[in-house]
C-alpha cells in the first residue's frame, strides 16, 4: 500500500531549483528515510509533503504529490493535509503552554471542546509518545520546563493529537543526546504500527537502525531508492556508495 | 591573574557600581523627598472625602484619572494590538506602505504632547463642539498612546519565535487561529509593558489634557464633564496658588496610584496566560 507517490516533483526556490524531476513512493506503515549531505533538497521533499514550502515566498513546486491518491497540491485543503500529515521538527518546539494545553491544541483547532474527550486524547497521545509516566503528574506545568528529550517526544504526541496517516520528522533527534535519541528511535520503530513515517536524517546509522527504504539525495536529485539494506550493503550508485562509506558529506 | 589585570579589574568594577549607585541614589531621593514631604499633609479627608471644599479632597482628580486611563486603553488597546498584528504578520515586510506607516508611527511617538493637545482642543473641543470634557481628553490620550501600543506589541511578537508558528501550522491550524491562540498569548508579556508604558504616559500627562479635559475640580457627572487629573491639579496648585504641602501630597497619591495600575496590569496579565 502507498501512502504518498511523488511524480516528476519539481521544486524551485525563486530562480533556485532544489530538487530535480524526484520519483518516489512511500509505502504505508513503514520508516522512510531521507539521507544526503546538507542542501542535497531532502528536508525541502519532506516539507513538500505537508505544503509547509507554502510558507516561503517564491516558492514553486511543479509535478504532483498524491496521497492515498488524491493531489494535495490540486485537490486538498491544506490545514486538512496538514492534520493528516502530521510534522516533527529539527529542534523541539512545544508551545509556551502546559503540557496538558500542548497536545489538546490540535483537537481544539479541529473542533473538539469536550473535557473527557480531551483528556482522553491527551493519554491516550502522551502514552503513544511513550513520556506519559514522565509528566503524568505535571500535566498543568509549562512545557518549556521538560528537558529537550522530553519536549521532543511532547512534540510528537502534539502530532499524533490530530489522528494523522502520516508523521514527517525532520531531523528530529539531532539537537538531541543520545539516550534521548535512542528513546526516540525507540518510539518511531512503535509507531509504524499505526503510522506512516517519513525521517529525514543526517545520521547513517539512525537510518539503517529504524528505517524500511531509504532515499538518497545528492544536490537535489534523488540518487538513489530502495529497501534500506540493500542501500546500505549493495548501492547501485558509485555517488550512494561513496557517500555511505564516508567519501564525502 | 597578573597585578594589572587585577586593578583593571577593580576599576571595571569601580565604574559600574559608580552607574548604578548614582542612579538609584537620585531615584531613591525624589521619592524620599516626595514621601516625606507628602505624607505630612497626607489626610485620609484629602484623599477621600467626598464633601470637602474644592481643591480640598483628590477624590474627582482620582476618578478623572481612572476614567481617562481605563477609556483611553479600551480605545488604543485593540486598535494598538490589530495595527501591530497586521505590520507583523500580514503586511508583506519592507513593502513601501509598511514603510511609510512605520515612519509614521515613530515619529507620533516622538512629538511632543502639547501638540496632541492642541490638535485636541482644536478637534474636539471646538470643531465637534465637545468643549472641555473627559470625552475630548479621552480620545487625545488615545491618539497619544497609540504609537506606543503599536511599536512594542510589535516587538513583542517579533521576538516570538517562528518554530512556534511553524509548530501550529503544521497541525492544521489557519493564520488567525495561530495568531489568537499561539503567538499574541506568548507576547502577552510584550504587550503588557506597552500597557505599563500607556498608563505611565497617560497619568502622567498635564500639557494634553489642560487642553481637552480641563481643569475642573468636581466630581465628573459623565463623560461630557470637565475635570482636572491628578497631573493636572498638581500642576495648578504648583504654579497657581504656589500650595508646595498639597502638591507633595498629590506626588505620593499619584505615585501609589500608578503602582496600583501597574499591578492591576500584572494581575491581569498572569489571569490570561495560563501556565
Amino acid at each position: 500500500m502507498t501512502a504518498f507517490e511523488i511524480n516528476n516533483v519539481n521544486l524551485f526556490y525563486s530562480d533556485f531549483q532544489a530538487l530535480h524531476d524526484v520519483n518516489l513512493k512511500v509505502n504505508k506503515h513503514e520508516i522512510t528515510a531521507f539521507i544526503g549531505p546538507s542542501g542535497c533538497g531532502k528536508s525541502t521533499l519532506l516539507r513538500a509533503l505537508n505544503r509547509m514550502n507554502d510558507l516561503i515566498d517564491g516558492c514553486r513546486v511543479e509535478g504532483e504529490v498524491l496521497l492515498n491518491g488524491v493531489d494535495i497540491y490540486k485537490e486538498m485543503d491544506v490545514n486538512v493535509l496538514r492534520k493528516r500529515v502530521g510534522m516533527v521538527f529539527q529542534k523541539p518546539n512545544p508551545f509556551p503552554m502546559s503540557v496538558y494545553d500542548n497536545i489538546a491544541y490540535g483537537p481544539r483547532v479541529h473542533g473538539i471542546k469536550s473535557k473527557p474527550q480531551l483528556n482522553e486524547i491527551v493519554e491516550r497521545c502522551l502514552r503513544d509518545a511513550a513520556i506519559w509516566d514522565e509528566v503524568k503528574d505535571r500535566l498543568k506545568k509549562s512545557a518549556l520546563s521538560l528537558s529537550g528529550g522530553q519536549q521532543q517526544r511532547l512534540c510528537i504526541a502534539r502530532s499524533l493529537a490530530v489522528q494523522p496517516d502520516v508523521l514527517l520528522m525532520d531531523e528530529p533527534t539531532s539537537a538531541l543526546d543520545p539516550i534521548s535519541t535512542a528513546k526516540i528511535e525507540e518510539l518511531v520503530i512503535q509507531l509504524k504500527k499505526q503510522y506512516t513515517v517519513v525521517i529525514v536524517t543526517h545520521n547513517m546509522q539512525q537510518a539503517t537502525r529504524i528505517s524500511d527504504n531509504t532515499g538518497f539525495f545528492l544536490m537535489g536529485e534523488m540518487i538513489e531508492y530502495g529497501k534500506t539494506s540493500d542501500i546500505f550493503s549493495v548501492p547501485s550508485d558509485k555517488r550512494t556508495e561513496d557517500y555511505i562509506t564516508g567519501r564525502f558529506g | 591573574m597578573s597585578s594589572k589585570r587585577k586593578i583593571i579589574n577593580i576599576l571595571n568594577h569601580a565604574r559600574v557600581y559608580f552607574g548604578i549607585g548614582v542612579s538609584l541614589a537620585i531615584l531613591l531621593s525624589i521619592l524620599l523627598l516626595i514621601i516625606i514631604n507628602g505624607i505630612q499633609s497626607l489626610s485620609f479627608e484629602f484623599v477621600f472625602s467626598l464633601s470637602a471644599p474644592r481643591g480640598f479632597s483628590l477624590m474627582p482628580m482620582i476618578i478623572n484619572t481612572f476614567i481617562i486611563v481605563i477609556f483611553a486603553l479600551v480605545i488604543a488597546l485593540p486598535l494598538g494590538i490589530g495595527a501591530a498584528i497586521y505590520l507583523n504578520e500580514y503586511a508583506k515586510p519592507n513593502s513601501n506602505v509598511v514603510k511609510v506607516v512605520r515612519a509614521c508611527i515613530v515619529t507620533l511617538s516622538g512629538i511632543p504632547s502639547i501638540i496632541y493637545g492642541l490638535f485636541g482642543f482644536l478637534f474636539y473641543v471646538i470643531a465637534l463642539g465637545w468643549t472641555w470634557s473627559l470625552r475630548a481628553g479621552i480620545f487625545t490620550v488615545s491618539i497619544m498612546i497609540l504609537p506606543i501600543l503599536i511599536r512594542s506589541t510589535e516587538d513583542a511578537l517579533r521576538a516570538i519565535p517562528v518554530s512556534y508558528r511553524m509548530g501550529s501550522y503544521a497541525l492544521g491550524a489557519g493564520k488567525f487561529h495561530t495568531i489568537r491562540k499561539v503567538v499574541v498569548p506568548a507576547a502577552i508579556n510584550g504587550i503588557l509593558a506597552s500597557v505599563i508604558l500607556s498608563i505611565g504616559r497617560v497619568v502622567g500627562e498635564t500639557a494634553a489634557l489642560l487642553l481637552t479635559a480641563g481643569t475642573l475640580l468636581d466630581m465628573p457627572q459623565n463623560l461630557s464633564s470637565s475635570g482636572a487629573t491628578l497631573s493636572v491639579f498638581m500642576y495648578l496648585i504648583t504654579v497657581e496658588h504656589g500650595d508646595m504641602q498639597r502638591a507633595y501630597a498629590t506626588a505620593l497619591v499619584l505615585m501609589t496610584f500608578v503602582l496600583g495600575l501597574n499591578l492591576l496590569a500584572n494581575f491581569i496579565a498572569r489571569k490570561l496566560k495560563k501556565v
